[in-house]
């Protein structure tokens, strides 16, 4: 579903601010793959997401979705493959328009937009649907703004447009870290539905070790712009936080002590 | 007093036309969420195309559309500095209007001004709208529907319903999308480079319609007609949104009280005129102190007058 081969980035190259952010990135993801994304601060994560996003362009390598070279379309092309939620709240919705708008907006993406209504009565009924199916009460606001919609909300609102044209491949970059612990736990809940629901690819980077450790099928270590440890199956599913920790200490070389706090 | 009631349909004809140019504003201000500075220059060439075509013999209608045609031309222009050449918006729209400068003393012949022949009767019958009608229709000289206030007041609902509609299509969401979060409209596949573009050539476009409305009212165009239109444009944005935004929530009735700012605007305008004997000369400088002060007072009332900061509350 997802190829990279042999990506490699580096952020304001030949300036003192120079930053090898990918080295040598190599990753394939299974159709129905469900990977979590560990690692320490500046480790790579949120950057391979980015790049297989088209933020921005890549060094080197290539990216590969669903058998298509998607490594030099922009951004707005590749976004036909991908369904995103980012960790802000405020990133993957437009705050000024409404609830049904944002709605009607991702039903399009990767289609072309004509002069065509935005949204149509249909649409509106087959949203207040899923928007039920959230259990938030949004269904009963659906012309209220976005912007009127608390962080939890507004994520559990992303995740949905994110999946409303199901994307070949799902992209959460840390999407449940700006919210507190209880509302992270129920907007993860629901990305674990979705994706089961709709047989979906995702790729989830997040800061919580527990997180990675419950959820999907396979978890990847990232440290200095390159994947460490890549497990799944039976050996993810015995995983522990301690097995973690060890395998960090041991394959990374550096100092557990300094990490523990940033992984745990 | 009686000298501000005499000016007063004219204050208001006026700021109707303007009001079209402040609609255009709208889109780029509030829409888009850009300042765009290109409406000095493109405010003129609107009016120039349209006082040169006109004075060759092209009908008028063709001559208002070419008029926003060269309008939808200077936003293009703008829009590719700013998304192709990656020039700040702000400096994209200067560049333009310096260039426009050249163009538009190109279009009128090297010549800093130009009259449309209004002594010739034949001639005045067939403008649409014009300053003399005003005075026509009060005599009796002409029907009602020949004064401004009638054709403006009919071209600025056909302008408002149109945007109506067309912001409200999938290609009018994707542009309003692009002003309120360009993240997530490429992450919806949105080409945001593009529905920019768009966007500035649409308000150029009705800016330019603006200008030609204007040289036609006033039966001239000059090279400096447009200076200072964009503070204009903007008061009329500002005065409509801060005495209509309460009332008016719909888009279409948003996109009225622009047009309804411009002519508070006017009227305002006309009146320290009348009034007062104020040099004409110093209302320039009013303009701008007034949306100066308009401008501040979100950002004062934010850091003032807020007791409790609105923070998003993060339980679902």
């Amino acid at each position: 579903m997802l190829e990279l081969k042999g990506v490699y980035k580096t952020f304001n190259p030949g300036t003192v601010n120079e930053k090898r952010a990918l080295n040598g990135i190599d990753l394939t993801l299974r159709e129905g793959d469900f990977v979590t994304v560990i690692g320490s601060n500046g480790a790579g994560k949120s950057t391979v997401l980015n790049a297989i996003a088209g933020v921005w362009p890549i060094d080197r390598g290539s990216i590969i979705i669903d058998g298509q070279d998607v490594t030099s379309l922009p951004e707005h092309k590749r976004a036909k493959f991908l369904g995103r939620v980012f960790q802000d709240p405020m990133t993957g919705t437009a705050a000024t328009m409404q609830i049904q708008e944002n709605l009607a907006l991702a039903r399009r993406r990767g289609a072309h937009r004509t002069l065509r209504p935005g949204i149509t009565k249909k649409e509106q009924a087959e949203f207040r649907e899923m928007l039920r199916t959230l259990d938030l009460g949004l269904e009963d606001r659906m012309t209220a703004k976005v912007g009127l919609l608390s962080g939890g909300q507004r994520q559990a609102l992303t995740l949905l447009m994110a999946t409303l044209q199901k994307p070949k491949l799902l992209l959460l970059d840390e999407h449940t870290a700006a919210l507190d612990p209880k509302t992270a736990e129920k907007v993860l809940g629901t990305t674990d539905s979705i994706i089961r629901e709709h047989h979906l690819t995702a790729f989830m980077v997040t800061h919580n070790m527990k997180d990675a450790i419950a959820h999907g099928n396979r978890l990847i270590m990232m440290n200095e712009g390159r994947i460490i440890l890549d497990i799944s199956g039976e050996e993810k599913k015995r995983l522990t936080m301690k097995d973690l920790l060890d395998k960090f200490a041991e394959l990374s070389g550096s100092s557990i002590q300094s990490d523990k706090v940033l992984l745990a | 007093m009686g000298g501000f009631i005499n000016a007063l349909p004219g204050a208001v004809s006026q700021g109707l036309i303007w009001g079209i140019m402040a609609i255009g504003v709208y889109i780029t201000f509030k829409i888009l969420d850009l300042a765009d500075l290109t409406v000095d220059g493109s405010f003129c060439t609107g009016g120039a195309t349209f006082v040169v075509l006109f004075g060759s013999g092209v009908p008028v209608p063709v001559a208002l559309l070419a008029a926003f045609g060269v309008g939808l031309l200077s936003g293009l222009a703008t829009g590719l500095l700013h998304t192709f050449c990656g020039i700040p918006a702000i400096l994209a729209g200067i560049l333009t209007q310096l260039g426009l400068w050249s163009v538009n003393l190109a279009i009128m012949g090297m010549k800093a001004n130009v009259a449309i022949n209004v002594i010739d009767p034949k001639n005045l019958d067939k403008l649409w709208v014009s300053l003399r009608f005003v005075q026509d229709v009060a005599s009796g000289k002409r029907p009602f529907y020949r004064h401004p206030i009638f054709i403006v007041g009919l071209f600025t609902l056909a302008v408002v319903g149109i945007l109506y509609w067309f912001f409200g299509t999938e290609l009018g969401s994707s542009l309003r999308a692009t002003g309120a979060n360009p993240h997530m409209a490429r992450a919806q596949g949105i080409n945001t480079s593009v529905t920019t573009v768009l966007g500035l050539m649409i308000s150029n476009g009705l800016v330019a319609l603006s200008g030609s409305l204007l040289a036609q009212y006033q039966s001239f165009a000059d090279t400096s007609m447009g200076k200072g239109a964009i503070v204009i444009g903007l008061a009329a944005v500002i005065i409509g949104e801060a005495l209509f935004s309460k009332i008016f929530r719909n888009f279409a009735l948003k996109l009225l009280s622009v047009s309804l700012g411009a002519v508070i605007y006017y009227v305002v305008i006309q009146a320290v005129i009348s009034l007062s004997n104020i040099n004409a000369n110093y209302l320039k400088l009013i303009s701008a102190v007034i949306v100066a002060i308009f401008l501040s007072v979100p950002y004062w009332k934010e850091k003032y007058f807020t007791k409790s900061r609105k923070e998003v509350r993060a339980d679902a």
